[in-house]
């Protein structure tokens, strides 16, 4: 079984955000770069299905800065099989219609029977690339996992329906599924895997087909909001808020 | 710019989800601004009990088609097929559990490019221009399309739903089922144990932190959330103790929530959990230490024992909503 998990190189989730020179972008010096928390669930999620069905393949894709092996050769340690870095210096600011085309051109050859991906990067917060993703490899896709279980040719999935429900689907494989969080606790990799990782060599391509169809014409902060007001100490000061939320928010 | 801006309604047996209606409400001033007519599309046995509503809203066109929303390759499929055929330039829907799904099914089905929980669209000098938070709130973008149709899935509660009477002419489409759709079968839809209010789509969010002490005391801030009328959210650290369920997490690897009134209880203020709820219209916080950086953004604070404020916030609450 091939099982494909895609990473992205993100910033870390207590960066304080500055916006480069351009306007247009995070400055991306001073910060320090994480896997995209959600990546880190398909990563694991991949390992697991290849524990589970009793061998197979899991290969770790990324559309990253050159830069990027870092990332890459910890989920070779936690236990990835291979990696892929497909480069695009300008792969922060790509779009997501864009990071899809260049992940589906370098998946595709390897006709996985799984493709994982997070449900969203936390620097965009788009959520887009798995859906598109799936429709260029011309595969189902199911978004936000929280549970999976692989077996003959089939996996079993939960997600969160709509009013708190939860829907479980049956996917015939070859599938798209992106994770959330619920879906597994991501593994450390162990001193032995961190020493296999770098015996392992992070294959390289150059990014194909990037066009972008959605241009970021400004990045800003949000506006500050007005300084707050302690009302009270202790149960004293209740009365003081439900005044308040009544009469200036008019919320109660 | 003339032209069409299509909306993806959904409804529950002919009610129009409120965020459905600001979605709708949205594109009624996009087309105010650019001459655009505005149609709404709507699918399920029951659409046609939604076109009235949808009309009210600024829908002059309502297309209703025959598939379930439980199918999402189906119903991306059909509201693309919609959307081609009336050449429309602009697609919204609101972004809720179901809509966040959809969106960039049928932008891939357009070749379209999308902008994913905006917070606010404008049409400007023939563009349709859209302003979506990043880094889960702690910058905004403003993105516009390169070229050809947009689609845009706007944050709940972003703006409020307005009336725009228009004529609300039903037709009806076929559905189109893809084959790529028969990979996934829904086998069963399990009920939550309480009829929860959807997170991201509450007027009112009641938090809990790790002030709470432990997960038997979170019915302190359910009783609160439920006299208020709201939702109950947790923050990332109850969450990964496990005293709360994932999908209650506020936060950048949680839920990202807009409510008029937020309340956080016992949560200090991380940096990842104020970005998950800063564009709240009113934050109240309590919390003991009178340092935690909630404050720096709670429009109303108390320094208290959440043990001591919440029985009585809750009973004061009730009090002024039995009267």
């Amino acid at each position: 079984m091939k099982i494909v998990a895609c990473i992205k190189r993100v910033p870390a989730t207590d960066t304080r955000v500055r916006v480069a020179a351009d306007g247009a972008a995070l400055d991306p010096s001073q910060v320090e770069w994480i896997i995209n928390p959600y990546d880190e669930f398909a990563v694991e999620a991949a390992l697991r299905v290849k524990e589970a069905v009793g061998g197979g393949e899991v290969v770790v894709v990324t559309l990253g800065h050159p830069d990027a092996g870092k990332e890459l050769r910890t989920c070779l340690a936690m236990g990835a099989d291979r990696a892929i870095l497909v480069k695009d210096p300008d792969a922060p600011r790509r779009d997501a219609s864009a990071t899809a085309a260049a992940l589906a051109a370098a998946i595709a050859p390897l006709q996985p029977d799984l493709v994982l991906c997070g449900k969203l990067a936390v620097d965009r917060d788009q959520g887009q690339v798995g859906t598109r993703l799936a429709h260029l490899l011309g595969l189902p896709v199911v978004t936000e996992i929280k549970a999976l279980a692989v077996a003959g040719g089939k996996a079993a999935v939960e997600r969160a329906g709509d009013e708190g429900t939860t829907e479980k689907l049956e996917v015939t494989l070859p599938a798209v599924l992106t994770c959330t969080k619920g879906l597994n606790e991501p593994r450390y990799a162990s001193l032995k895997g961190i020493m296999a990782a770098k015996k392992k060599v992070i294959e390289e391509q150059q990014a194909q087909g990037l066009t972008d169809l959605l241009a970021t014409r400004a990045m800003e902060l949000p506006p500050a909001r007005p300084e707050g007001r302690v009302l009270g100490e202790g149960v004293a000061a209740v009365d003081e808020l439900v005044r308040v939320l009544r009469q200036e928010a008019k919320l109660i | 710019m003339a032209g069409e801006i299509l909306v993806i309604a959904e409804h529950k047996d002919g009610t129009v989800r409120s965020a459905s209606l600001q979605a709708l409400t949205a594109a009624a001033g996009l087309a105010a601004a650019s001459g655009a007519t505005v149609a709404a599309v709507a699918c399920g046995p029951s659409a046609a009990g939604a076109a009235a509503a949808l009309g009210r809203h600024g829908a002059g066109a309502v297309v209703t088609v025959d598939v379930s929303p439980s199918d999402p390759a189906a119903w991306a499929a059909s509201v693309a097929g919609v959307a081609r055929a009336r050449g429309a330039w602009a697609v919204l829907l609101a972004h809720t559990t179901r809509g966040k799904d959809l969106a960039p099914r049928v932008a891939a089905l357009l070749g379209a490019p999308m902008a994913s929980d905006c917070i606010e669209v404008r049409a400007e000098g023939g563009t349709l221009v859209a302003r979506r938070p990043v880094f889960a709130g702690k910058a905004l973008v403003t993105v516009a399309p390169a070229s050809g149709p947009l689609v845009v899935s706007l944050r709940p509660n972003a703006l409020m739903a307005q009336e725009r009477p228009a004529a609300g002419a039903v037709s009806s489409a076929a559905p189109v089922v893809p084959d790529k759709g028969l990979g996934v079968v829904l086998k069963e839809v399990l009920a939550s144990a309480a009829k929860k209010i959807e997170l991201t789509e509450a007027g009112i969010v009641v938090s809990g932190g790790r002030g709470l002490k432990g997960p038997e005391h979170f019915h302190l801030i359910e009783e609160l959330a439920e006299a208020l009328g709201g939702a109950v959210g947790a923050s990332r650290a109850v969450v990964d103790a496990g005293w709360r369920p994932h999908a209650d997490q506020v936060g950048q690897t949680g839920k990202t929530v807009s409510p008029q009134l937020y309340v956080a209880v016992g949560i200090s203020g991380a940096i990842q959990h104020l970005a998950g709820m800063r564009t709240s219209k009113y934050i109240v916080a309590v919390n003991k230490d009178p340092e935690a950086p909630i404050f720096k953004v709670a429009d109303y604070g108390i320094v208290g024992d959440a043990f001591e404020v919440l029985p009585k916030l809750t009973a004061a609450v009730r009090a002024l909503k039995a009267h």
